[in-house]
């Protein structure tokens, strides 16, 4: 059987170079001491690391991301987990019409969602450039929330509720002590995809920036329109060393990377 | 429990979607029907009669089927090979496929550049080995979104591939074979028709994915177009934001059609019924 894989295994060997290649050959680019990216670099520095830290405002921008991606993440957790508790647990009527609304966000495109989003909420409802981006981040974390919270919960087995509230526990009381815990890892691995979501987003905080309100990808982007220094190259690798280390939780909390190929 | 309680459970959300989400959408779609206080269809007609317009949805179109072609000719193979594979060997290359499909969409297309440009990587190979003389315009060209759009969306085929074929039982190949069929005839009798429903799926996510891609036709197209970038042009550095709200308007409607339709064909495509 081997010798009759050979040819399907070379194959996604080569699909697998041309998905990672380009972001070893970004990473090896990092460490170029000159002033123009090239490949292969002509030395080994680490300035373009320090240069993060001096210029562009990436730091600041990298503070503004992670703030709206936390925020919007428990706005959508606080929206998130009632919904998906009723959609997952209760039949009702109207219950796809709901389940389609709440999931909708990842059918709009991202890019007409961030203009109606800058019309509306920015130019109609007035509302402050901050709150209309962690509006917006929350509005594309909730499907991700509900989707993988009411996964968790079509695991979790009713009758220990039914069992807590004929006991005399109070339904708040139970969902608190008792549904809630036992879909702990199903929240914490929904809270690290959302985060993962927002925190990379372009689409909706292209439209929201303004006077000292950016987030880390818009100024990433400003800067590659501007510069072709190393400086992005040095960025990108933090932030795949960050993406990494999360998607080693989520692996750890979830058993496994099997949300990604069952959505 | 009561039954109105239910709503109570859905109501903070809904709410949220409504007021910030569902309400801007309809309204921007409507704002597009009405000019000077009058029903009209004058911004579809002049999007569909101009030439410059038509050109950009049409190169959009071009770049989406072409990408979610290669997509579905490189994935499945890939994602053929990792079903098969031990599941801790499985666990490995699934997180691999993973990995660039949670890495920023700038550092991608930032990484093509640094392979397509004019001093890139290839060109620099090219010349080096005296294949060429100039080096060759990649990067800003519609090949060079086809390309970074294949790196964005390939990994979303791949994941959708596997899941459908790794619930394919092994006895069900063996059995077509110890009936007689070859090993192409089994594939593409048994093993082609299960997995249809996750190629389905695949075709969507990277087809919707690519037509409304920002970032990438962003960074790769150069001045080349496509809607997303068209739309943001007008919306925030020509300040046309009527055009802005017909091009949203064609984008959603397009979005739905095509979800609409695969899903339509996945049903009736689906062997199981």
């Amino acid at each position: 059987m081997r010798e009759k894989h050979f040819g399907l295994g070379l194959f996604s060997l080569l699909v697998f170079i041309f998905l990672l290649g380009p972001l070893l050959i970004i990473s090896v680019t990092s460490f170029e001491p000159g002033t123009v990216l090239k490949f292969p670099p002509e030395g080994f520095s680490l300035r373009w690391y320090e240069n993060i830290f001096k210029t562009g405002g990436f730091i600041r921008t990298f503070q503004i991301s992670i703030i709206v991606s936390l925020l919007g993440n428990l706005l959508a957790l606080i929206l998130g987990i009632p919904a998906a508790y009723a959609l997952s647990r209760y039949d009702f009527k109207g219950k796809s019409l709901l389940n389609a609304i709440f999931l909708s966000p990842v059918l709009i495109p991202g890019i007409v969602l961030g203009f109606t989003l800058m019309k509306y909420l920015i130019v109609v409802y007035q509302l402050p450039m901050y709150l209309g981006l962690l509006i917006g981040h929350t509005i594309i974390m909730l499907p991700f929330i509900i989707r993988v919270i009411a996964s968790s919960l079509s695991s979790f087995d009713f009758a220990v509720e039914e069992a807590a509230l004929s006991l005399g526990a109070g339904r708040v009381r139970t969902f608190f002590q008792v549904v809630l815990p036992n879909i702990r890892s199903g929240i914490l691995a929904a809270v690290l995809i959302a985060f993962l979501e927002s925190f990379n987003n372009v689409d909706i905080s292209v439209f929201m920036t303004g006077p000292g309100v950016s987030t880390l990808p818009i100024q990433m982007l400003t800067y590659v329109e501007n510069y072709f220094d190393p400086t992005i190259a040095a960025i990108s690798v933090l932030l795949m060393v960050l993406t990494g280390l999360l998607m080693f939780f989520i692996e750890r909390i979830m058993g496994g990377l099997t949300y990604f190929t069952k959505r | 429990m009561k039954k109105s309680a239910v709503y109570w459970l859905l109501l903070p959300g809904f709410v949220f979607l409504a007021a910030f989400m569902v309400i801007p959408i309809v309204l921007t779609i409507g704002s597009t029907f009405v000019q000077e206080n009058a029903f009209t269809l004058d911004g579809y007609l002049h999007f569909f009669k101009d030439p410059y317009f038509l050109k950009i949805l049409l190169t959009t179109l071009q770049v989406s089927v072409v990408t979610t072609l290669v997509c579905v000719v490189l994935g499945f193979p890939t994602a053929y090979y990792i079903s098969r594979k031990a599941p801790r060997r499985k666990g490995i290359l699934l997180a691999l496929a993973i990995f660039p499909l949670l890495t920023s969409p700038v550092v991608r297309s930032f990484s093509w550049m640094i392979i397509l440009g004019r001093k890139g990587l290839i060109n620099n190979a090219l010349v080096g080995l005296g294949l060429i003389d100039q080096p060759l315009d990649i990067l800003y060209t519609p090949a060079a979104m086809m390309i970074g759009l294949t790196h964005l969306f390939l990994p979303l085929m791949i994941i959708s591939l596997v899941g459908v074929l790794e619930n394919i039982d092994q006895d069900l190949l063996k059995a077509a074979q110890s009936l007689g069929a070859s090993r192409f005839t089994a594939f593409r009798r048994v093993v082609f028709p299960l997995a249809v429903p996750g190629l389905v799926i695949g075709a969507v996510l990277v087809f919707v994915g690519s037509l409304t891609a920002y970032t990438t036709p962003a960074l790769l197209g150069g001045k080349q177009r496509v809607i997303a970038t068209f739309l943001y042009q007008n919306a925030m550095t020509l300040n046309d934001w009527y055009l802005a709200s017909v091009i949203a308007a064609i984008m959603i409607a397009i979005t739905f059609i095509v979800v609409g339709v695969m899903n339509r064909m996945a049903k009736t495509l689906n062997p199981k019924g």
